[in-house]
């Protein structure tokens, strides 16, 4: 997900923390934090992943006046060879570096790098072909803060049960 | 709460319920939060009769997130390092899942740990590791 701007928001934070089903009051409560040794809230390790609100161009979100691959009236308003490229594939591996930890007021940036691509044939699901990513998250001094790596996988058909 | 170097072993083992009885409310609200919309997760009709999978599944990252939770409840706020994992099976509605991370070693500064979270049938559903500071 690459991002000229991600800013770091108190109630996104909040929201993120919620749905991965962690009530730690470090992700909300400014008055807590502040006592802590961090003296203020901090963002779960995998937050960064919600950069993708923050990237123009993501493909898994709907975007007004344009047909979404999910379903409505039809199972699909797409047709079904433009189906893999909308749906992005898998995920695989994901890795996080953290050289700081970040919270509400920093202001990131997220640019991409290619990485490597492979393939292997899957037992369950045909043939796999592996990307990766890199992502660095630098702050608003231009700082690194998260360099994260992503692999993504694309099945021959889905992965059999 | 930081953990102490000196109290610290290669084998000690730290575990957690990440979730019972995963709910599609659940991945909803990750979808709404992480603003991964992909309908494979919440959208039921599109997921069975298009993608050909029996039911909407977890984000990995979902998984990675609650994940994330056992190891910050253990090394404390703010003192990971390092954590990546492998998705190696899907999570699905109503799956149970648990978390064990075990050090792998320990220096005067830096604990190593594996982790792996587990579905209620024993399956490995993530697999990886992590780094955090120690006291």
């Amino acid at each position: 997900m690459a991002a000229d701007k991600f800013p770091i928001e108190g109630s996104h934070i909040m929201m993120f923390a919620r749905s991965i089903a962690d009530d730690n009051q470090i992700y909300y409560d400014a008055d807590y934090a502040e006592k802590t040794n961090l003296s203020r809230v901090i963002a779960p390790p995998t937050f960064v992943q919600s950069s993708a609100q923050f990237d123009p161009n993501y493909v898994l979100r709907p975007r007004m006046g344009e047909a979404w691959f999910g379903s409505g009236k039809e199972a699909t308003s797409i047709k079904k060879k433009e189906l893999s490229v909308a749906s992005g594939g898998l995920h695989a591996e994901q890795h996080f570096e953290y050289h700081r930890h970040i919270g509400p007021g920093d202001i990131l940036t997220a640019e991409v790098k290619p990485g490597k691509t492979w393939e292997r044939e899957g037992k369950r699901s045909g043939k796999l072909v592996f990307n990766e990513t890199i992502t660095e998250y630098r702050d608003q001094n231009g700082e690194l803060a998260i360099t994260a790596r992503g692999v993504g996988v694309r099945t021959e058909r889905p992965v059999d049960q | 709460m930081a953990l102490y170097a000196s109290n610290l072993k290669a084998g000690d083992t730290y575990t957690e319920c990440l979730i019972e009885d995963l709910s599609r409310t659940q991945i909803v609200m990750y979808a709404g939060a992480s603003g991964d919309y992909n309908p494979l997760h919440t959208d039921e009709k599109f997921t069975r009769e298009v993608a050909g999978y029996p039911s909407v599944f977890a984000h990995g990252m979902l998984t990675m997130g609650m994940t994330g939770r056992m190891l910050t409840n253990y090394v404390g706020d703010g003192r990971l390092t390092k954590y990546g994992v492998r998705f190696t099976s899907q999570v699905w509605p109503g799956d149970t899942l648990n978390s064990t991370a075990t050090v792998i070693d320990v220096s005067d500064s830096v604990v190593n740990l594996k982790v792996v979270t587990t579905n209620q049938d024993g399956a490995v559903v993530l697999s990886g590791y992590a780094a955090a500071r120690v006291e």
